[in-house]
């Protein structure tokens, strides 16, 4: 579906993205996991064919954006990461006008728009206006345009962004249900639990480069151990407690709230902290997770 | 549901040009209608002025001389404030309305995820202006043809000729908008509307101005707009009514290279 | 970090005078950011008019003082009568737009709400700020205008000053409460065009009200804009008839008090609902 090879952007002197090699296959979920600036967005606009490639290769649904947007945009859908939804237009006359933007025959539309509406659970919304929409039935109303043409390719560009928990898992369940029917989903975030959630299979992004890819579990298991535990100490005091309990496992984090110990048994850790006499305010042990191998290897938290 | 995938978007015929201008001009219906009232306001600007102006100051000028024809005052300011009038509503729709869809409504990015091209975009926004100037023209030739004011066939070439000087200023108005960069710079075209409208002898004949300023003022577009609908209305074509096409034809087509090649380096980075 | 408050125990109410006093860096901030578009729209334009119909249109004028009610000029006709115009134009441009967005937009209000601040002290500082522009707008022009010859006597002008002042706070106080109450911007366009464009055309700044005929005339004398509009013109060209001038005075005194009740009276509706 996406072929990207040696891919580059530049904005003038600066380098968004710089180099990287892509391979999505039709039906999977991939995701894009790094923080702001990490050059995700820059590389959606490229597959999204509206953002001319500085260097390298692409092909999309093996056709090149430079000489055949249009006809790849026909067959993409488009969530960007800010809703640009049409303020001036109803919900409904959302759906259909984007529709007609497609070229899609009235009757289709129209069909296409009801079914889309009871999808985003919106149809009781259908006469409101976008400015009395709350903040997740505006992003479940621009997934549901960014579906209006059925697309090949659903590109979503940090789908879940500023939504509440419930509207989170919400529209992680419609997510699901389009992989299930076939649809190939690309995916920006920075949040770990999403992509774990969502991704079949994922690339790390900093500073423009493809720092790691496989799937959450892989990664998971080359980058980082089995568990964490995690000790808060008093204020200040995390930088100079880190070396006395370096030993205990296979590796230490220090941030500035607390340190993270990784290792295959927190339990174990855990007692030994206690029997070399500190008392951390807050520990507690857990599953590692992607923003661990993020840290591991970045060296930075994927919340900045 | 979303479910079935049978039918995909390819499948769908291709947009043509065309069919992309009725479907931008779709939109742009669906959402005029929620501002039927600025719509209809609109029209009555420029009868105000023709009443207040021509009628209520007219009353204090006898006839002026235009072509070698006396005219009352009134039917000297009506063809002036009908370019004029097609000249405002050009500005407006192609400097503020494309502004807020550019920055703030993020609208031509919407436009642009689908098959839409920006020439299709610039086009559209573009005989959007033109439907509406074509409304407002007509009917304020109407309120002319109601108050006596026309006396000449040539005056039915004077809606063309207000379509003209809007698709001119709309095409060159709406490349200076996209190098704007916050409201604010829009005094700035406030600053070029008010001297081009009260000084394109719109209001009195070109004979207030000796020598260079004269000339000045022949050689700007809103003045060879404003004659050219004069000599419309009055039925005094000469050989400068023709310069006057040229001229604002090719302004409006330099405006649109400009409009679609900006929107490329604005919206595809 | 310790909890000592920073601000003192203040009575119950703030005076009228703190109320706007606490304002005054905000608006302060506001106007730094804003003159630079304000030259344009209280200075350049009105002038770009003086100097189109004036003086250019004017030029075409040739007429009995007698039917310019005075003037000896078009010009010396239409400079009070503008400025006049121009003071409303102002006032309404700073209370249309400038409050919704403090309701709606940026919602400058709702954050003053959440201080000791009441209704009362916003509607008096953004008053006294649009007070400040209009003054300061009318002053420069009246200015401007001296060397002209347009002005019958050296007082004339200051107090026709007072007079372009006070309709513009007559419809300041009248728009904010208008805009106070309004939903959606799109009835600032309809009050532009249905409002403040018939008024400027009609109301005795472009010519005399008699022009238009004897039921038209009535009714233009009574927009409040043609009370500032004839009180303006009569001390300018110093042909003031004093009752008639005492009436224009209570006529938009009143209509300033009362504007000024329901403009108040609207931001509190609309911020505690």
């Amino acid at each position: 579906m996406i072929l990207a090879r040696g891919l580059r952007k530049s904005f003038g002197e600066f380098d968004a993205v710089r180099g990287i090699d892509v391979d999505v296959r039709r039906g999977e979920a991939f995701g894009f996991l790094g923080p702001n600036g990490a050059g995700k967005s820059s590389t959606m606009r490229m597959i999204a064919a509206v953002s001319p490639v500085s260097g390298g290769e692409l092909r999309i649904l093996g056709l090149d954006p430079a000489t055949d947007g249009p006809a790849i945009r026909a067959r993409l859908g488009v969530c960007p990461q800010e809703d640009t939804l049409d303020n001036e237009l109803n919900v409904r006359d959302n759906l259909y006008i984007y529709g007609r933007y497609f070229g899609i025959p009235k009757a289709v539309v129209r069909e296409r728009t009801d079914e889309l509406l009871e999808f985003a659970m919106l149809t009781d919304k259908a006469k409101a206006k976008v400015e009395e929409l709350s903040g997740g039935m505006k992003r479940r109303l621009t997934i549901a345009r960014s579906l209006i043409n059925k697309p090949d390719l659903l590109l979503l560009d940090e789908p879940t962004t500023g939504l509440d928990p419930q509207a989170r898992h919400l529209l992680w369940d419609q997510l699901f249900r389009l992989k299930q029917a076939g649809v190939t989903l690309v995916i920006t975030t920075h949040y770990m639990d999403e992509a774990e959630q969502l991704c079949d299979r994922l690339v790390v992004m900093d500073r423009g480069v493809i720092a790691a890819e496989g799937s959450p579990l892989d990664l998971i298991r080359q980058f980082s151990t089995r568990e964490v535990a995690e000790l808060r100490f008093g204020v200040g005091e995390h930088e100079s407690l880190a070396a006395k309990v370096e030993d205990l496992g296979a590796r230490v984090e220090v941030l500035p709230d607390r340190l993270l110990v990784y290792t295959d048994d927190g339990e174990e850790v855990l007692a030994k902290v206690h029997e070399r006499g500190l008392e951390p305010i807050a520990a507690l042990v857990r599953r590692s997770t992607l923003e661990d191998v993020f840290l591991r290897l970045t060296g930075r938290s994927l919340a900045d | 549901m979303a479910t079935d995938q049978a039918p995909r978007a390819a499948a769908y015929p291709h947009l043509t040009p065309g069919g992309a201008l009725a479907v931008i001009t779709l939109r742009n219906f669906t959402t005029y209608r929620r501002y039927w009232k600025l719509f209809l306001t609109g029209f009555l600007e420029p009868v105000f002025y023709l009443f207040s102006i021509g009628i209520g100051v007219g009353q204090l000028i006898d006839t002026f001389e235009f072509n070698g024809q006396q005219i009352p005052y009134a039917e000297f300011v009506a063809p002036g404030m009908l370019a004029a009038s097609a000249f405002n509503g050009a500005l407006l729709d192609s400097t503020y309305n494309v502004f807020f869809k550019l920055k703030y409504d993020k609208l031509y990015d919407q436009m642009l995820a689908t098959p839409l091209t920006t020439a299709d975009v610039a086009r559209g926004e573009i005989l959007w202006g033109q439907l509406r100037g074509a409304t407002y023209s007509g009917a304020f030739l109407l309120v002319m043809l109601a108050l006596g004011m026309i006396h000449s066939w040539w005056a039915l070439l004077a809606l063309p000729a207000a379509l003209l000087i809007g698709f001119a200023f709309s095409s060159v108005c709406m490349a200076l908008t996209t190098y704007m960069k916050s409201f604010q710079d829009f005094d700035k075209i406030t600053l070029a509307q008010l001297p081009l409208f009260l000084f394109s002898a719109t209001f009195f004949p070109i004979t207030a101005y000796d020598g260079w300023l004269r000339w000045v003022v022949e050689a700007t577009p809103l003045y060879r707009g404003v004659v050219l609908c004069r000599e419309l209305t009055t039925g005094s074509l000469t050989a400068a009514s023709a310069v006057s096409v040229v001229y604002l034809v090719v302004m409006g087509l330099i405006g649109l290279v400009v409009v679609r090649r900006r929107l490329d380096t604005l919206l595809l980075t | 970090m310790s909890a000592t408050p920073i601000a003192s125990t203040a009575p119950s109410r703030l005076s009228v005078r703190d109320g706007i006093g606490r304002q005054l860096d905000y608006w302060w901030t506001v106007y730094k950011r804003t003159w630079r578009g304000g030259i344009i729209s209280s200075f350049v334009s009105p002038l770009f008019y003086v100097v189109g119909m004036g003086v250019l249109l004017g030029g075409f004028i040739q007429v009995d003082p007698a039917r310019l009610e005075g003037a000896p000029s078009y010009l010396a006709f239409i400079v009070p009568g503008l400025v006049a115009a121009h003071a409303m134009q102002m006032a309404v441009g700073e209370t249309t737009y400038p409050v919704m967005g403090g309701i709606k937009w940026h919602k400058s209000y709702h954050a003053q709400m959440a201080t000791p601040l009441e209704v009362r002290d916003l509607v008096n500082a953004h008053l006294v700020f649009v007070l400040a522009r209009v003054a300061s707008a009318c002053a420069i022009f009246m200015l401007v205008l001296a060397p002209f010859g347009v002005f019958a006597s050296w007082w004339g002008p200051f107090l026709a000053w007072g007079a372009q002042v006070l309709v513009g706070m007559a419809f300041a106080t009248v728009v904010f409460g208008f805009s106070a109450r309004l939903r959606s911007e799109e009835g600032f366009g309809v009050l532009f065009r249905l409002g403040v464009v018939p008024l400027v055309l009609f109301s005795g700044s472009f010519f005399p009200v008699s022009n238009l005929g004897p039921l038209l005339e009535w009714v233009a004398r009574f927009t409040p804009l043609w009370h500032g509009v004839n009180l303006s013109r009569m001390l300018c060209l110093d042909t003031v008839d004093w009752p008639l001038a005492v009436l224009h005075v209570v006529v938009l005194g009143t209509i300033t008090a009362a504007g000024w009740l329901w403009a108040i009276r609207g931001l509190e509706r609309r911020l505690s609902s």
